[in-house]
């Protein structure tokens, strides 16, 4: 049994049927005891006070909206060069999901500037790399809307996926180029293994992180369930249309 | 290839063409700037490389829906796609035609427009210089925009909200050199980078627009 | 050099509309595709000149062999007669369009902008675009398309001479060209309903 038999759309919907309910039920838990945890469990930071509880929410939307790009892009390979119709679909549900994501990220981290840098808005790398990640979500669903064949309409979006990636990439080096920032460091680098997070505020954070991870899985399983079935109707349709 | 850089050209000339809409268009901006900002020739000078920039990208914006649209009404994309010129080659050479009919004059009537925009006097040569620079890098981002839209219906206002994020780099770099310039610091560095995203897109960027144009024609 | 098709199935808009189609057409002869209106000429006919990839057979002889001819001309109103043709004659590496001119009697019109041409003049324009391809196989879809009876003739002669230079032509036509030539029959190869391999949503279904 290998993976790819799950790009098959009736094997995918009878899993992911499967799946969900327990997908939902551990988002819900994650994602509420992570902000419960994080609103009344910890400490008011002594410098921030009581407004660096936002980070709950900002910091794994932010995580969320980077990483729903990522998985665009490789389902967007999958499709352009194993040609699974579910991959294709999957990278379209995944999409509103991650610009929403990218919302919340932008709205949360002006709610927090505001006392912090007493200013909602700052033409900061890092808020303005998420501005432009959300132009490239608004565009890559554009596209998907305004191409009537499905299956045109993924390739296109697909190699618009890919070469997305690469200027969002280049736009992050130029916009770190332009200004250097007011943003603080990232709160969790992977990378070097470290944290600049107190062990007291990061474990309600991770719990929230994975939370939203979950959550996100779930939306984009749930949506791609849609898609699937709305082309299945299609084809239903098209086939009636042609029997009459 | 020689032959569809000659039509092209010979096209944007005649009448309906449409070469020097993205120039008056360019210009027009331009003399807005000051009624929307006050004439206060100090603020003037200071933003005057960004404000340049910005309406050199919006002219050239403004001229991509054509550069496809009007030969995939016509058939002429069916035909050059069985042709034995490549695809690729085919739009290298569109993009090099909508740069020699809108970004070269947009970088020759940049230095006017920087006079009335009194732009400092050490900035011209880098603005000219940036614009000489990036604008092949807004044609060639341009016609793969052009590209992915060609087979849309009324796709002009996609095609600006799907190529406007992909002109950012090229935009900030490019600003950067010319603002770096007007104030006397060194703009090398950036001019660098920006000949860099030139260089690379003009090599990668063809690829791209006829791999959609492939798509779109199916 | 012969085009030949074998068990070729291809696909509008991804639903399968023939299956099985196989033919070859040899050199010095043509070939007229037949069919009602919705059965698959324009798209078996643009699958052959490379358009789009068919669902599943083979086409040889197509590579690099074919000037194909569409429902539009790809002409450009602001360009004269001559102009048109000599810009496609050098797209395919040629200079010569006098005799192209001279087969559609286009010599009056050298010098006029094709947007100033009737219909029937550009649809002699864009036939005579085939002779200066120099291309071996012509592929065509509704050629005669707004011609006058006395047009018909003259690219009636036109394929006749270019079937006798050794060239082969593919027609999708309604109408009685005059040419000594098979014919082809596609509607016993619709693509049954039922039949849906291949179709872009059969994974669905």
């Amino acid at each position: 049994m290998s993976l790819w038999e799950y790009a098959n759309p009736v094997k995918f919907l009878g899993l992911s049927a499967r799946v969900q309910p327990y997908l939902w039920a551990a988002a819900a838990i994650c994602v509420s005891v992570g902000l419960t945890w994080g609103f009344f469990g910890t400490p008011e930071d002594f410098r921030q006070g009581s407004t660096v509880k936002i980070i709950y929410l900002h910091v794994p939307a932010a995580l969320m909206a980077i990483n729903a790009w990522f998985m665009m892009l490789v389902a967007s390979l999958i499709w352009l060069i194993r040609r699974h119709h579910v991959s294709a679909l999957a990278a379209k549900a995944a999409a509103p999901v991650g610009m929403t994501m990218t919302v919340i990220a932008l709205v949360t981290g002006a709610i927090w500037g505001q006392p912090m840098w007493g200013t909602w808005w700052a033409w900061d790398p890092r808020l303005t790399s998420f501005l432009i990640l959300f132009l490239f979500y608004l565009g890559y669903i554009a596209l998907w809307e305004a191409v009537d064949d499905p299956d045109t309409a993924a390739d296109l979006t697909s190699v618009l996926c890919l070469v997305g990636s690469v200027f969002a990439v280049l736009s992050r080096y130029a916009v770190r180029f332009w200004n250097q920032g007011l943003h603080q460091g990232t709160s969790v680098p992977v990378a070097t293994g470290g944290r600049t997070v107190a062990d007291v505020f990061f474990y309600p954070l991770l719990v929230s992180m994975i939370g939203f991870g979950l959550l996100f899985l779930a939306l984009v399983l749930y949506r791609t369930g849609t898609e699937i079935r709305l082309r299945r109707t299609r084809a239903l349709l098209a086939r009636q249309g042609r029997d009459a | 290839m020689i032959a569809l850089l000659r039509r092209d050209l010979m096209l944007a000339f005649r009448a309906g063409g449409g070469f020097g809409l993205g120039l008056a268009f360019f210009l027009i901006v331009t003399i807005l700037v000051p009624f929307s900002v006050g004439p206060q020739s100090d603020l003037l000078g200071t933003i005057a490389p960004g404000v340049l920039w910005l309406g050199a990208l919006l002219a050239c914006l403004l001229s991509l829906d054509r550069l496809l649209a009007l030969d995939f009404e016509d058939g002429t994309l069916d035909l050059l796609a069985t042709a034995p010129l490549p695809l690729e080659a085919a739009l290298s050479v569109k993009a090099l035609s909508h740069w020699l009919t809108t970004g070269l004059p947009l970088v020759l009537a940049a230095p006017v427009l920087g006079v009335m925009l009194n732009l400092a006097p050490s900035g011209f040569v880098w603005l000219v210089s940036s614009l000489a620079v990036g604008t092949p890098a807004l044609s060639v981002i341009g016609t793969f925009g052009a590209a992915l839209t060609v087979g849309i219906k009324r796709g002009g206002l996609l095609m600006s909200l799907l190529v406007l994020p992909l002109y950012v780099p090229t935009l900030i770099f490019g600003a950067e050199v010319a603002r770096r310039g007007a104030q006397g610091l060194d703009p090398v560095t950036s001019l660098l980078l920006l000949g860099g995203i030139t260089c690379a897109t003009i090599a990668l960027m063809p690829f791209a627009s006829a791999a959609v144009l492939r798509m779109t024609l199916r | 050099m012969t085009l030949s098709l074998r068990d070729l199935a291809v696909a509008r808009g991804g639903v399968p509309v023939l299956s099985g189609v196989s033919f070859d057409v040899a050199p010095g002869t043509a070939l007229i595709l037949r069919g009602p209106n919705g059965a698959g000429k324009t798209t078996l006919l643009r699958t052959i000149a490379g358009l789009q990839a068919p669902l599943s057979g083979q086409i040889t002889g197509a590579e690099d062999t074919i000037a194909y001819a569409g429902h539009a001309d790809g002409l450009k109103a602001m360009l004269n007669v001559a102009e048109n043709l000599t810009f496609w004659a050098e797209v395919f590496g040629r200079k010569d369009i006098s005799e192209a001119i001279e087969t559609y009697q286009l010599e009056p019109l050298r010098d006029r902008l094709a947007g100033t041409l009737s219909a029937g003049q550009k649809r002699r324009l864009g036939l005579a675009r085939l002779m200066v391809t120099g291309r071996p196989i012509w592929v065509l879809d509704e050629p005669t398309v707004s011609l006058d009876a006395e047009a018909v003739g003259m690219f009636a002669r036109a394929v006749t001479r270019h079937l006798a230079g050794g060239g082969l032509a593919l027609i999708a036509t309604h109408i009685d060209l005059g040419i000594a030539a098979q014919t082809f029959d596609i509607t016993p190869f619709r693509a049954m309903p039922d039949d849906r391999s291949g179709a872009s949503d059969e994974a669905f279904l």
